[in-house]
């Protein structure tokens, strides 16, 4: 949590709650003018020199959702009884990624040294590498055995492929259709008559409903969530499935997209990242667990927890890219799927192994995730996921 | 009227607030500002809206929200019925006459602005509706008026006390939340609840309700698909007592049996054997 010194000499009330807001807003709690004029009002109404009945005054009037009514006391405390050290909401902004709060390891990465000076010289991102190549002898050697790390998945932002995975990507989202629409457009032919529009127009054939508009429900875009594996045995098609997520998330503005290996991370802010070296930096930052193993279930059930009450309705389509080899039970894999499974519309199970030949889900996790998923298919290039529109027509 | 005095009307009507809640109402009355409530499943959220009408001798008009709800369920639709017998009963009407109050269906949110008195406006479950819907409703709450293309614009003739619930099915957009008080409310604290209890079931032993309370607070720490709420806690009160069951311990099949007021899913049955059951109703004596 971040200190606001108590004012000890204010002008009046106004001013130290101008300085809490300012407190509230340092600790990223979204307040403003609006929320000033708002407390000061609440204050009129209760006992204001109460400091239990103001507390619970402001917790009313500022807090706006479950994270920031949990620590209001905290914040509440360390201003007003200047009472704050560093206790509670600290993992709560840790979870926030905002310039000032990267962890030392990712300010190379993320181009903004100037600002916040690392410790080192040596931490210079590859961007800087391509951009402009006039750094010192040291920054260029550090520079270099960094990138040949990180090659691997740099090399995969190759714009051809990148195309290529867009335009895939945009083509399965396109099938993904949904045709359970409850509210009804205008159409030139649909079930229902448009009463509204239909008497419009009789005014003018007095009052005789010649011309009939009709109304329908339309089709809609399903969402689309994809979960990938970025475990060892992945390596092979990580950078396929990278691209693939890459096009997925720039073709749909409404996607979202997970790294997983044994820890789960969102990767959708990284991944929209305009600048595509730098969205690949961030990426291979978030990738370091690479290559380790795998604890599906456990991404699965880590999703559930902490994404999916946002990110998954009965309009989502999750797809899942992964080969299936898992280090936990494939008891524990069913139970998982079947969780997600009851908030999402469709579950898919995209398999690099599927697609060799005489293949059978022999992993047994796969075998028990089976009953639980609407479509196991391979896919291990871009071809071969293009391959899957009809298949994805179908769901 | 201070916070304390909400409160304690509110529990005359048989609804038991805690201080903050109480204090987000009494502040979503003073500032007339939209309350917005959240919290899990069967706390009690869609019984405030009742119970503030009560206090406050109010209408209750409610707006249950769903996938798919839009404007013409939810804020007005033309009686077309109506609209075509009446142009053919009078021959050359004409526009004017019919797009008038008469032929206008009011929906729950022109209803709310549209009475005499200031009605309680309880939009349940808002987190059900699409965006689109959010965005009317915002529309409506900061301004308090409707515009009817056809017609004009109807204003506020009264504000509404407004009270959102939500559970989590999606997240509310910030301005939504901006425009409105906030209050969270989980499952209550042991007394609390047997604070309710007593105000519900007055004829209840107050050891039974020891037990039923202690009993449900710990099914809540049980890893269960739906956990049981309020709701299901005084349905439980009430089987129970209409077995004629003054001891939980006295019979266990019936009281295995009853469990139906309280787990709604196969799975929560089978998680819920008469040894867990026992155990919970040993700790709680």
């Amino acid at each position: 949590m971040r200190t606001t010194r108590f004012p000890a000499r204010a002008s009046g009330i106004a001013e130290r709650v101008a300085g809490f807001i300012a407190h509230l807003r340092l600790n990223g709690i979204v307040a403003g003018p609006g929320e000033t004029a708002d407390a000061l009002a609440a204050l009129g109404h209760v006992a204001a020199l109460d400091p239990a009945e103001a507390r619970l005054a402001f917790r009313a009037v500022l807090a706006h959702d479950v994270e920031s009514a949990g620590r209001f006391d905290d914040l509440f405390d360390a201003y007003w009884f200047n009472a704050g050290r560093t206790r509670g909401g600290e993992e709560h902004r840790a979870a926030r990624v905002t310039p000032a709060q990267r962890p030392a390891l990712w300010r190379a990465h993320f181009g903004d040294d100037a600002t916040t000076p690392s410790p080192g010289a040596e931490a210079t991102g590859p961007d800087d590498n391509d951009s402009e190549a006039d750094g010192t002898d040291g920054r260029l050697i550090a520079t270099r055995t960094r990138s040949l790390v990180q090659r691997d998945l740099r090399g995969l932002m190759d714009p051809e492929i990148l195309a290529a995975a867009e335009r895939v990507a945009h083509d399965l989202a396109r099938c993904l259709r949904d045709r359970r629409s409850r509210r009804r457009r205008a159409a030139k032919r649909g079930a229902a008559l448009d009463l509204r529009r239909v008497l419009r127009r009789s005014l003018a054939r007095g009052g005789e409903p010649l011309d009939l508009f009709r109304r329908r429900r339309p089709d809609r875009a399903m969402r689309i969530v994809a979960l990938c594996d970025v475990s060892g045995s992945m390596t092979a098609y990580a950078r396929v499935f990278l691209a693939f997520l890459k096009g997925l998330i720039d073709a749909d503005t409404t996607a979202d997209a997970y790294l997983f290996h044994t820890r789960l991370m969102r990767v959708t802010p990284a991944m929209r990242d305009r600048d595509p070296l730098r969205a690949a930096a961030r990426l291979s930052l978030m990738a370091e667990g690479f290559g380790g193993g795998t604890n599906i279930a456990g991404a699965i059930g880590a999703f559930c927890d902490a994404h999916a009450a946002r990110a998954v309705n009965g309009r989502t389509v999750v797809l899942i890219l992964s080969d299936g080899y898992c280090t936990g039970t494939p008891g524990e894999l069913a139970a998982a799927l079947q969780r997600l499974g009851r908030r999402a519309g469709r579950i898919v199970w995209l398999n690099p192994l599927a697609g060799w030949q005489g293949y059978e889900p022999v992993a047994r996790g796969m075998a028990a995730a089976r009953p639980h998923l609407d479509a196991l298919l391979p896919a291990n290039s871009i071809a071969s996921l293009a391959a899957l529109e009809p298949e994805f027509a179908k769901l | 009227m201070s916070f304390r005095e909400l409160q304690a009307s509110l529990a005359q009507t048989g609804y038991v607030a805690d201080d903050a809640l109480a204090m987000a109402l009494h502040l979503a009355l003073a500032l007339g500002r939209p309350l917005l409530i959240e919290g899990p499943a069967g706390v009690g959220k869609t019984e405030i809206a009742k119970a503030l009408a009560a206090v406050k001798g109010a209408r209750l008009i409610r707006l249950q929200c769903y996938e798919g709800l839009d404007a013409a369920a939810a804020i007005y639709e033309w009686n077309y019925q109506r609209q075509l017998l009446a142009i053919r009963a009078a021959e050359g009407m004409g526009e004017d006459a019919l797009f008038t109050e008469k032929y206008l269906l009011k929906r729950p949110l022109l209803e709310a602005i549209t009475q005499a008195e200031a009605p309680v406006l309880l939009i349940d479950e808002i987190d059900r509706a699409d965006e689109e819907f959010e965005a009317y409703l915002l529309e409506i709450l900061s301004d308090f008026q409707v515009t009817v293309p056809e017609f004009g614009t109807i204003t506020a003739t009264c504000r509404p006390m407004v009270v959102l619930t939500a559970n989590g099915t999606r997240d509310l957009s910030d301005a939504l939340r901006r425009r409105c008080l906030y209050a969270h409310v989980s499952y209550p604290s042991p007394e609390a609840e047997l604070a309710i209890l007593g105000l519900r079931a007055p004829g209840l032993e107050a050891r039974l309700a020891r037990q039923i309370v202690s009993v449900v607070q710990a099914l809540r720490h049980e890893e269960l698909e739906k956990k049981p709420g309020i709701a299901e806690m005084l349905d439980w009160a009430a089987a129970l007592s209409g077995l004629g069951i003054n001891d939980l311990s006295d019979d266990p099949a019936a009281v295995q049996a009853s469990l139906v007021c309280l787990l709604k899913t196969a799975g929560d049955r089978d998680a819920v054997p008469p040894e867990l059951l026992a155990r919970l109703i040993g700790r709680a004596a």
